[in-house]
């Protein structure tokens, strides 16, 4: 394994109170090819641009070599960037825009004096060299003869090119690529994909690309980093990442899957759908998780030659596969294969136990931390819900002016007592507005389990969330607010 | 059966044409026959040879030209590290210094002389100023005060749209902050820089009420020297203004083709106030 090359230690940062990056721990290996994958708002670009050095971290450090370069400017950082939108300097032609870098550099040379001595001089690159080195690095992308040419009469695939060459002629350590491809059309996007590995093949430096597109990411990467909300979720090799995803959420962001709940029934068996399968990961017996089944790991079969019997509701072709969703009991399967079924058909589906894969279920009750109210209904997650406080203390009962009487007749003002609450996913209803509910929040994430929805709505002051399973389909961005039937809601007394 | 009326986008431009052939290009054209003629109507060349060989002609406009270059100058160094900070502020404060800035053209021109004219006075009285001997130097200063504004704005209007990223990629490359700006900054502003010179250069040539508020009578510059001509009324005074308005005009269109030059060159788009 080769040494690590940069090596970031517990960074974060903070833009107007909210951690964009939060304390995020990463090592990237001298050569690697690792993309920072996630959607936007998750932190990557934050992440690509503190290594760069263009944001100050408001906490940890970034090793370079071993070496902390958090305080260090970007020019003095032997790392270059390639622009989202190129970047190019509008008022220089190619040659001089790709010179940008070597007119500044000055290389040390050592001479020998008449009197014998050695003599260190700083000198400026000699036209001789930039000269050959443009050149070079224009032909690296394909653009040789281009050195005249204005870059604003340039296509948007060919400013893309000059700026690699522009960065890439400097020989830096480690090449930043800020989603790169992103304003280019599919077809120059899957070409220069190629282009980019082979480029990163024959240069040898490390490439930290930056994206929101997953299948750039599993084509181009051998390291994956996931990240959603300034978190790293998992890292991994595109294999590792697509074929065992540690979360739904890489689950549902990498690829298509199926997600659905399921329960461990016995040494590697779950139960799901309504049936017992084999599986090859070790969890702990009557454990609630997820699974995440790949649509093209699952077969379909005649019925009752399978595993599990159902019926094809719907089907689309599309290219190279069938997609087909399978209907069991409530749950909604997506399956794909190259032979199409009829919709309508009873079939029967086997899978394997290799493509079982299952993760711990990330929310199995909300839970805040709230006080009592004077009017003794319970305050958290910036709202003030209505509660029976009697279940606090057993046998208890209330009397006229709301003073709690404890079963043994003590007399209790329940005001602002810390309390520990807790609502399961169920039982929490989202109101289409903003108004009708107790606290409104906006919906940051939706993920189809297979029989229901797992909605996180999330409170705009305090942040704080709300997950809820439901049945019906949301979408993200939905200004909502929830409602919580009083006997659903479960009060602990926080003890002091 | 008649002619169909079409009225195509074209035909906006009738009123301008209108106004520009009535009160641009006739009087264009008057000022170049009174030139050319003395007060006989004949042609002649005299009204230039005559402007040319008189000393005080030449030192008037050795004076104005001074004038002119050294109030640019001075315009320029306030300008542009004001309209630099301008560029990179908040959005927030950014117009409110834009106001502070902006507001004083809201006030006529006389009055803001007249009253900097107090304040050098009061100035004088302080010990700290000469009013009554230093008369160039007040001129200066009252131009650069009236035209300051005119320098910012197109100046601030360019750098704020430099791309960020522009920046950033020049200290990506290796530049700091001083060869960031020399390199990159300063060439991309160019046309704001050169539009401000074109903004303040042709007025503070002509701005007499200046130079007669605030020097005394004892600045004399090539607009003054245009309106004496026309106040005077013998009986060829006015082909000899005239003349003297086309040598103006000539220097002028002069400066322009030189700037037009350097904007082309720097190959910036759409920057500027043009």
């Amino acid at each position: 394994m080769a040494e690590k090359i940069i090596e970031l230690k517990k960074v974060s940062k903070i833009f107007d109170g909210t951690a964009v990056v939060d304390n995020i721990d990463l090592y990237i290996r001298k050569g690697e090819f690792v993309t920072l994958l996630g959607p936007s708002g998750c932190g990557k670009t934050t992440t690509l641009r503190m290594i760069a050095g263009f944001e100050k971290p408001d906490g940890g450090e970034i090793l370079l070599n071993g070496k902390d370069i958090t305080q260090i400017p970007p020019y003095l950082r032997p790392i270059n960037t390639v622009f989202q939108r190129y970047a190019l300097f509008p008022h220089l032609n190619v040659y001089d825009n790709i010179a940008y870098g070597l007119k500044l550099k000055k290389v040390k040379n050592v001479y020998v004096d008449k009197n014998g001595k050695q003599v260190v001089k700083y000198e400026k690159l000699s036209k001789k060299t930039i000269d050959e080195k443009v050149s070079k690095a224009l032909k690296m992308v394909d653009l040789e003869e281009f050195e005249k040419r204005d870059v604003t009469t340039l296509s948007g695939g060919q400013q893309q090119r000059i700026a690699i060459a522009r960065a890439i002629v400097n020989e830096p350590q480690i090449l930043l690529l800020d989603e790169p491809l992103g304003a280019l059309d599919l077809k120059m996007r899957q070409d220069m994909q190629i282009e980019l590995k082979e480029m990163h093949k024959k240069l040898g430096i490390t490439f930290i690309y930056v994206t929101h597109d997953q299948e750039e990411a599993l084509t181009m990467s051998d390291t994956i980093v996931v990240m959603n909300d300034g978190v790293i979720q998992q890292i991994g090799t595109p294999k590792d990442i697509y074929n065992e995803p540690k979360n739904s959420f890489v689950a549902d962001f990498i690829g298509e899957s199926n997600i659905m709940s399921g329960t461990i029934v016995d040494n590697r068996k779950v139960r799901f759908i309504g049936h017992v399968f084999d599986m090859v990961d070790d969890f702990e017996l009557h454990e609630k998780v997820d699974v995440v089944v790949r649509p093209e790991d699952i077969f379909i079969v005649n019925k009752d030659k399978g595993q599990v019997n159902g019926r094809i509701i719907s089907s689309v072709f599309r290219g190279v596969h069938y997609e087909m969703t399978f209907l069991v009991g409530k749950t909604e399967i997506i399956i794909q294969d190259t032979i199409e079924r009829d919709v309508g058909e009873e079939v029967s589906i086997i899978i394997k136990p290799d493509d079982i894969h299952i993760m711990k279920k990330e929310y199995l009750v909300n839970s805040y931390d709230g006080f009592i109210t004077k009017d003794n209904r319970v305050a958290f997650a910036e709202g003030e819900f209505d509660c029976d406080v009697t279940k606090l203390y057993p046998g208890s009962r209330l009397d006229e002016e709301g003073y709690l009487i404890t079963a043994d007749n003590q007399k209790l003002d329940l005001n602002e007592t810390p309390v520990k609450v807790e609502v399961p996913l169920d039982k929490i209803e989202i109101i289409d507005n903003e108004v009708d509910g107790t606290v409104s929040g906006e919906i940051i994430s939706i993920i189809y389990k297979g029989d229901h929805y797992q909605v996180i709505i999330r409170t705009p002051e305090e942040e704080e969330d709300f997950v809820v399973d439901t049945e019906y389909s949301w979408n993200e961005n939905d200004k909502v607010s929830v409602k919580i039937d009083p006997k659903d809601i479960t009060l602990k007394l926080k003890v002091k | 059966m008649g002619v169909a009326l079409r009225f195509s986008r074209k035909h906006l431009g009738i009123p301008y044409a209108l106004f520009l052939a009535v009160f641009v290009l006739f009087p264009l054209v008057l000022i170049v026959i009174y030139a050319f003629t003395d007060a006989n109507g004949v042609p002649t060349f005299n009204n230039f040879t005559d402007f040319f060989s008189r000393s005080s002609n030449l030192y008037v406009l050795l004076i104005s030209f001074v004038l002119a270059v050294l109030t640019t100058a001075i315009c320029l160094l306030i300008a542009y590290p004001v309209a630099y900070i301008l560029a990179r502020s908040g959005a927030k404060k950014r117009s409110v210094y834009l106001l502070l800035f902006i507001l004083p053209m809201w006030i006529n021109f006389v009055l803001r002389t007249a009253a900097m004219k107090e304040l050098l006075f009061a100035l004088d009285g302080l010990g700290v100023y000469n009013v009554t001997d230093w008369y160039f130097v007040n001129t200066v200063i009252g131009m650069v005060y009236d035209y300051l504004p005119f320098t910012i704005l197109p100046i601030y209007t360019v750098l704020i749209k430099i791309d960020k990223n522009v920046i950033e990629a020049s200290n990506d490359l290796g530049a700091n902050s001083a060869q960031t700006f020399l390199r990159t900054t300063l060439p991309l502003s160019m046309p704001g820089i050169v539009s401000a010179i074109t903004m303040v250069l042709l007025p503070t040539t002509t701005s007499y009420v200046i130079s007669d508020t605030l020097g005394n009578s004892k600045v004399t510059i090539i607009g003054k020297l245009i309106e004496n001509q026309f106040n005077i009324g013998t009986a060829d005074s006015w082909h000899t203004g005239s003349a003297i308005s086309l040598i103006l005009l000539f220097f002028i269109f002069g400066t322009m083709l030189l700037s037009g030059k350097f904007t082309e060159n720097t190959n910036t788009r759409g920057g500027g106030l043009w």
